[in-house]
């Protein structure tokens, strides 16, 4: 294990930043979140939870998977450039399909949360089974990820409840671990390519012993043992319960405060539904994809309509795809990770947690009855 | 709170209304979520106290279209927005009894929070009859502030402590402005024109277009919404930072200026923290410089200056000739 001096954190940022780019949390316009180390970034290492998942950093919000470029030339091609019909010229148009490149630089995602890492793991089941999505699958084979421990858990926290340990990084699926104590931060690296980038960065670092960090290990394992979530039951979930839940009548009633807005899908680090559109360019069109929310009213839309044609119907699809349709197909693996950026985010405070625990609550009625 | 609760069921057991519109308790001391209760045994679950910010007169819309009267509790914010529902023909003015609720300025957990506020177990303190000072329990100690320390930026602009339409009120609300409604407005417009488009590209570059604002809006009533068309060519779906998102907020402003009652729910649910109600604000100062004072939702049966055209109306080059001025 190595430690630097937290005083001295940004010799280890400028270290990395000197051969990759590095994402980390940054203070803008007062909202943490994930973005690239730049001169005069406010970087907030400190914050527990950014307001939007790093997932940013892999699934971007917004890309260009290709452009369809139109010239329009002569059909002889022997006459004059910038001829046009007027002048009795036939034209023809061409086209031609440009692919948007593929990240092909490494890049380091420094602080990333043991949750958010678990949420890369969530997006890896779908992104790169086959087909493999290309875009994915470069950014992924790029990236490096520095996981943090996180030292203070907040109520709205629940990652325990996923198996996830917030003590121990280490266990993440990451590259490198770091936990923050003492007023040092200590770097261990889990996997090859940590082990690449320690080797890059070594300079800035000391020698430590592993058990300088157990003490931090401790505390952050005794407040996880009390956060109110912590022993989330998540009993009726996962594998095989899909008819059971899908009729529920709890359904009617939940779903009815819902804004039908798209917070709780764009902050969260498993979400992973997009929208294909086409735009037209002035030379021809560009195809994009962008996020897209179940909530939304367009979400899968087809020409014969929509096959969900009520918030409820939209509602329920978001829960049951993270709790039931997701396990079902990932071998019981949950699409939550427990972070609780929708906990903190719904603007009608309604969130996965109430939706597990109002079928909890609908379970012990009818036991009762 | 027990007597607003007896009430409440007296109301549905005597067959006023069919339903009741309120806030249902939270997993944890404060979140409360908006909710219909059908029944005198589902107001168990009900609550309210310093957490209930969000306005239920959106799901009036909705709730005015059932059988049977809905019972809805509004602050007095809240139930200009109603007005302005029944200016637009949105809501059934005749199916809804409206409750004007008590109000001492509603809490912002952000605001708490960044006081360094966290691992919050319990809250107390919060009743609209409770103490001065909320008291939280947090896994890292206790931590006290002054009930108005935490309120929601919108409650430092109190539109006052009356209800402009209720059925009946219950309780006595208090007026918590402590700022001109306009002062915010004002910094920025006396910024230059460079530093007014720095500050609005900053706040308006973290917009994740979840659409909250919008969704949460009572003025944005629309059964389908322009931006929710698939038949434009545009990227309008797509979050890119291109003069097409920036326009996706100034575009809602203006079609809710006039309207907008300025009840500041677009800046309480945005999740990215970006001040939009500054937007509609412009719009009101501006509409009252032009036009004489004009509170939208105040009165029910008064036209918007924006769509009673007269002779006297000033000619829109006046906003030209004022950026010159």
């Amino acid at each position: 294990m190595l430690k630097i001096s937290i005083d001295k954190l940004s010799a280890l940022y400028d270290a990395i930043a000197a051969n990759n780019e590095l994402i980390l949390p940054v203070r803008k316009a007062g909202v943490v979140d994930y973005a690239s180390y730049e001169e005069g970034a406010d970087v907030a290492i400190d914050t527990l939870k950014t307001a939007k998942s790093p997932k940013n950093a892999f699934f971007p919000q917004f890309e260009t998977l290709y452009n369809v470029n139109k010239k329009i030339i002569p059909t002889d091609a022997s006459a004059e450039e910038g001829a046009c019909e007027g002048a009795g010229v036939a034209l023809r148009s061409t086209l031609s399909v440009e692919m948007a490149p593929l990240v092909d630089k490494d890049f380091v995602i420094f602080g990333i949360k043991p949750c958010d890492v678990k949420g890369i793991e969530v997006l890896d089941n779908v992104f790169l089974a086959e087909p493999v999505d290309n875009f994915y699958k470069a950014r992924r084979d790029h990236g490096i990820l520095v996981t943090m421990a996180c030292n203070e858990p907040e109520e709205s926290c629940f990652c325990s409840a996923f198996g996830i340990d917030a003590a121990d990084p280490s266990k993440a699926k990451a590259d490198v671990a770091v936990w923050m104590a003492d007023g040092n931060l200590y770097w261990k690296a889990i996997s090859p390519k940590g082990e690449a980038l320690t080797e890059s960065v070594k300079s800035v670092f000391e020698d430590s012993d592993e058990a300088a960090v157990e003490a931090t290990k401790a505390s952050i394992e005794g407040i996880l043992a009390k956060l109110p979530n912590a022993n989330l039951s998540l009993d009726m979930w996962g594998k095989g319960v899909l008819d059971d839940r899908f009729y529920s009548p709890v359904w009617d009633e939940i779903f009815k405060p819902c804004l039908a807005c798209g917070t709780c899908t764009f902050v969260c680090p498993t979400c992973q539904c997009y929208d294909i559109k086409d735009y037209t360019t002035k030379d021809g069109i560009q195809r994009y994809r962008c996020w897209d929310s179940c909530m939304y009213s367009d979400f899968t839309m087809m020409a014969h309509g929509n096959n969900r044609n009520s918030q409820k119907e939209r509602f329920r699809q978001r829960f049951m795809h993270k709790l039931s349709y997701y396990p079902d197909k990932n071998d019981g693996m949950f699409s939550c990770v427990g972070c609780g950026r929708c906990v903190d985010k719904c603007p009608q405070s309604l969130n996965i947690v109430k939706v597990i625990k109002a079928f909890e609550a609908s379970k012990a009625k009818e036991g009762q009855a | 709170m027990q007597g607003l609760i007896d009430r409440l069921k007296a109301l549905l057991a005597d067959g006023t209304v069919a339903r009741v519109i309120g806030w249902k308790k939270g997993d944890m001391s404060y979140n409360p979520t908006p909710a219909v209760f059908n029944s005198a045994e589902e107001l168990d679950e009900f609550v309210y106290d310093g957490f209930c910010g969000a306005n239920l007169s959106k799901m009036m819309i909705d709730a005015t279209k059932l059988e049977g009267k809905t019972a809805v509790l509004l602050k007095p914010c809240d139930s200009y927005s109603f007005n302005q529902l029944i200016r637009e023909h949105r809501v059934n003015r005749d199916n809804a009894y409206i409750i004007g609720i008590a109000c001492r300025g509603k809490l912002d957990i952000e605001r708490a929070k960044a006081t360094g506020i966290k691992g919050i177990t319990d809250v107390a303190g919060v009743e609209h009859d409770g103490a001065d000072t909320v008291t939280f329990k947090t896994l890292y100690g206790d931590k006290e502030v002054a009930y108005n320390e935490i309120l929601l930026g919108r409650c430092y602009m109190c539109k006052g402590k009356e209800h402009v339409i209720a059925d009946e009120v219950i309780g006595e609300s208090k007026d918590t402005a402590v700022m001109d409604r306009f002062a915010q407005v004002e910094a920025i417009e006396a910024m230059s024109s460079a530093e007014k488009f720095e500050y609005f590209k900053k706040e308006l570059s973290k917009c994740i277009r979840c659409n909250a604002c919008r969704n949460v809006c009572p003025c944005c009533s629309c059964r389908k919404c322009v931006f929710d068309s698939t038949k434009f060519d545009t990227q309008q779906k797509a979050n890119v930072d291109s003069f097409e998102e920036k326009m996706f907020h100034i575009i809602r402003a203006f079609h809710v200026a006039g309207r907008c009652t300025d009840c500041g729910e677009c800046s309480r649910v945005c999740p990215q923290g970006i001040p939009l109600h500054l937007f509609n604000k412009k719009f009101i100062k501006d509409i009252d410089t032009f036009y004489g004072e004009f509170q939208a939702g105040k009165d029910p049966e008064a036209q918007s200056p924006l769509t009673a055209f007269t002779f006297e109306d000033v000619e829109p080059k006046i906003v030209s000739e004022r950026s010159k001025g």
